[in-house]
């Protein structure tokens, strides 16, 4: 056991835990920040994508002895509490969600690749959204979310 | 105006409690109501008290009104359509609205609490519209007693009582106090549907502002204080049992509280006990990855007590029993024996499916308390009741003091009717005396299961001379039990028609899995009228429409389990939208399937794409009588239709010497974001039928319009699933 001090969602953490602890279960069992969720825990489903220093990781499978100093933002940090970020506000107006688990991953893929390149091309999301997938099927909406958070990014 | 008997709601409406205090909601602010993030209109604080008006009805004093959705929410959308059919009779703006998940209490209900067989919106649409119209009469009767106006002087407008004369007004709020003591009459007067001002319009998912927060709103996200965590170990292949494991060293490891054997068998197991493995390892302890640690060092000694069955072995099975099985289901018309026999021209086609799992994204979990003689059990489960009765045999304890909650659900498809997890956690939680949380690894969900069956399933058409066609013979066989519904199209329409169910076995465990059976044999079927159709130079639609007027005009033999009127209505309005005769050029498939008591016709176009082909639009006609929720209804069949496309295109269990080899998303394909077709158009026929199910009618027509449309582009018929697999066109 190793004690170790993460940012996440700009506050400080102590957290003690084995060194190959991937950062899911400490976000989710340490920390109770449940939004980031277990789908595949082999990096293959995105239910578990949160940011690194703003780059869209797979929190399954990264250990939090290397995180270090980086920041870690999850789906809770995205947006204050009672608002909603742009692309909160996409998913909620085009109706994306039907059982809705793998959403916050998909948000948080999405958040990223929107920040890198604020109009991407159909292939474009089609490339940045191929990790996460969404078993009941909303790609087409998500896909839609996307395109209506772009252009409404300020 | 219609008139409905209120006896079976009878009882629980007439019940007196005013709930009392803000206890009920606590941490309200505006956006757990139904407003939209944008709305304008002022903000309604919390209520100071709550009244119980019914199961389903609580209003606050200041007109804010509670309405608990009784059914599990597997993203079905219930949680919103079931309250808007309340809110609807009851007459309140939808803005008013908070919504909350209702624990299993089907007394208070009076409606079936479970997830399954697109049943929700079927069967509650009388105790949903009752529980509405019953509050609305009951508050209509205070305003009228107080001031001493007949009833038949007042209106509702929105949660508002007037007088005809529009001279007085009084809010719901302000007469829900004296509303709980009044009785609802054993006739209660329904709306129309022209009236409606909520049913048929588009409301957001009720949950979707906590879904994008990343609220916990899920099983896997439900924990209390002193709660722990626990996995399950089960036998690495079907056919497999546990002899012994190494539990002192487990138990040693760092976060592992206790390891242990478990055996969830009840003598008398219900329907919803389908399993896979009664008696599997348990291990507890305080920290997920704690416990995934202990699952690799766990060394067991297994015992073999079966056959160990590989895929190739399922084939070969498949085609034996094909010809040996068991008949199980039988529908013979006319004699089609002897009409083969002097037939013209003979067309003969085999279809097949793979086993597939249900791959819920929110792998399998529960939470459970045991107590001396209580149980707490929460998390998703598609049938609570189900799960409280088989608690309740295999502890010993009492239904009544068993309280099950539902959680929101990651995802059914029919993986959670079944309960046996449910059984897991509680039993855990007995043998360790805390509460717990199960969870199972991906690979633990994956590998064992209630798996969708594989099938296969021969059709064989007979045409006279003139390219007639005059008889045609079904026969399906799966593990363990045939997918073929005798009494469904085309039954009915052809003068010699044979249809037979065949049986097999495995000790794979099956189950249900989203629209089952269709889900396969809507494809094949689609599929080869759309090859006789071709043999017959007809086109596709008018081939379809013709066997339909026959039914109409002339139905052959009787039972036959659908109404071709309606089957006809999605054909001319999905050909009318996809301009089937207009762009006769184009590389367009068309297929159109009844099941769960909804029609469904759909029209893909096909593109080719650096020699791939790719899916351009896809048209979709349903008719499932009256509409609830617009926008949500489409995402439900678009959603649908993915889903069949992305199975029969990639999905695929595959065996070996009874082990499923591939047990994660890095070896079971799923369809993804770069593989969705990106225009879905759905259209509903416009009706005031009663309502019908959403959940499965989109998936079963979406296999046989992929396969015509592919076969249309590639000029190759697809017959095997999953056709990525099986069929070497993708290679070109």
């Amino acid at each position: 056991m190793e004690v170790f001090e993460i940012i996440v969602n700009n506050k400080l953490h102590k957290v003690e835990s084995d060194a190959s602890t991937p950062l899911l279960w400490i976000l989710r069992d340490h920390l109770n920040l449940v939004g980031t969720k277990y789908g595949c825990g082999i990096s293959q489903c995105g239910a578990c994508t949160i940011h690194l220093n703003g780059e869209a990781i797979r929190s399954c499978v990264y250990p939090i002895s290397a995180v270090g100093k980086q920041k870690i933002t999850t789906i809770e940090g995205l947006s204050e509490q009672d608002e909603y970020s742009f692309v909160q506000k996409a998913w909620i107006n085009e109706d994306v969600s039907q059982c809705g688990y793998c959403q916050a991953g998909q948000i948080m893929t999405a958040t990223a690749l929107l920040e890198k390149n604020p109009d991407p091309s159909d292939e474009e999301i089609d490339t940045a959204m191929s990790g996460n997938i969404c078993r009941c099927g909303t790609y087409i909406r998500i896909k839609k979310a996307i395109k209506s958070a772009s252009s409404h990014k300020d | 105006m219609e008139i409905v008997n209120t006896t079976i709601g009878r009882r629980s409406f007439l019940r007196i409690t005013a709930a009392t205090g803000g206890g009920l909601l606590v941490g309200f602010n505006w956006l757990l109501s139904c407003k939209t993030l944008d709305s304008k209109n002022p903000q309604i604080s919390i209520p100071k008290d709550w009244f119980k008006i019914n199961g389903y009805v609580r209003i606050g004093e200041n007109g804010m009104v509670t309405i608990l959705s009784p059914n599990p929410e597997i993203g079905q959308n219930v949680m919103t359509s079931m309250p808007m059919i309340v809110a609807e009779e009851l007459d309140v703006p939808w803005e008013n609205v908070i919504v909350k998940q209702g624990n299993l209490d089907e007394d208070s209900f009076k409606n079936p609490q479970f997830a399954g067989g697109s049943l929700s919106i079927m069967k509650g649409w009388d105790p949903l519209r009752i529980a509405g119209a019953a509050g609305r009469y009951m508050l209509m009767k205070a305003a009228s007693n107080n001031w001493n106006i007949p009833m038949e002087n007042l209106i509702t407008n929105e949660g508002v009582i007037i007088d005809k004369s529009g001279k007085i007004k009084i809010g719901y709020g302000e007469v829900a106090s004296q509303a709980v003591n009044i009785k609802v009459p054993k006739n209660l007067k329904l709306k129309e549907p022209e009236s409606y001002k909520i049913i048929g319009t588009s409301k957001n998912n009720v949950e979707g502002p906590k879904i994008v927060k990343g609220n916990n709103l899920f099983g896997i996200d439900y924990r209390t204080e002193n709660m722990l965590l626990a996995m399950i170990e089960h036998p690495p292949a079907f056919g497999m049992g546990i002899k012994s494991f190494n539990k002192d060293e487990i138990v040693s490891m760092p976060g592992i509280i206790d390891a242990f054997l478990i055996d969830t068998s009840n003598p008398n197991p219900s329907w919803a006990e389908v399993n896979a493995f009664n008696e599997i390892i348990a291990i507890v302890g305080e920290r997920t990855w704690d416990l995934i640690q202990a699952k690799k060092k766990l060394q067991v000694d297994w015992v073999t007590f079966d056959n160990l069955e590989s895929s190739e072995e399922h084939e070969k099975r498949l085609d034996k029993d094909l010809i040996d099985g068991a008949v199980t289901e039988k529908r013979l018309d006319g004699d089609p024996d002897i009409v083969f026999k002097n037939a013209s021209k003979i067309i003969e086609r085999s279809y097949s499916c793979p086993f597939i799992a249900h791959n819920t994204l929110e792998p399998i979990n529960f939470f459970a308390n045991v107590q001396k003689n209580s149980v707490e059990l929460v998390g998703p489960i598609q049938t609570p009741k189900a799960l409280e009765a088989s608690v309740s045999t295999l502890l010993n304890i009492p239904k009544d003091n068993i309280d099950v909650r539902m959680t929101r659900i990651g995802g059914g498809f029919g993986r959670r009717l079944y309960v046996h997890f449910g059984l897991e956690a509680a039993l855990i939680s007995k043998k360790i005396g805390a509460p717990i949380k199960l969870i199972y690894k991906r690979e633990d969900d994956i590998t064992q299961g209630t798996f969708r069956p594989a099938y296969k399933s021969v059709y064989k058409a007979a045409l006279d001379e003139k390219n007639r066609l005059i008889a045609l013979s079904i026969k399906g066989v799966g593990l363990p039990n045939g997918p073929i519904f005798p009494n469904r199209f085309p039954a009915g329409a052809i003068d010699n028609y044979k249809a037979e169910n065949k049986s097999s076995n495995t000790n794979i465990s099956t189950g249900a899995w989203r629209a089952p059976k269709s889900n396969f044999t809507a494809g094949a079927e689609q599929t080869f009228i759309d090859e006789i159709a071709e043999i017959c130079e007809k086109d596709p639609i008018d081939f379809r429409l013709e066997l339909l007027n026959k039914v109409i005009r002339n139905p052959v033999g009787k039972n036959l389990d659908y109404d071709p009127k309606r089957f006809i209505g999605v054909l001319n309005l999905v050909r009318d939208k996809s301009a089937w005769d207009i762009e006769k050029n184009k590389f367009k498939g068309v297929s159109s399937y009844f099941c769960h008591n909804t029609y469904v016709a759909e029209v893909i176009e096909m593109v080719m794409i650096d020699n791939h082909p790719k899916i351009k639009n896809i048209w979709c006609a349903v008719d499932c009588g009256i509409v609830i929720n617009k926008n949500s209804a489409k995402n439900m069949i678009e959603g649908g239709i993915i889903d069949g496309i992305g199975h029969a295109l990639y999905s695929q269990l595959k065996f070996k010497n009874g082990v499923v080899t591939n047990n994660n998303f890095d070896k079971y394909n799923l369809i993804r974001h770069n593989q969705s077709p990106a225009n879905i158009k759905v259209f509903f026929v416009e009706n005031k039928l009663s309502p019908t199910g959403l959940g499965e009618p989109g998936l079963p027509p979406s296999i046989g319009a992929l396969a015509n449309a592919l076969y249309k582009i590639t000029g190759k018929r697809f017959y095997k699933q999953p056709f990525y697999e099986n069929e070497n066109v993708f290679d070109a």
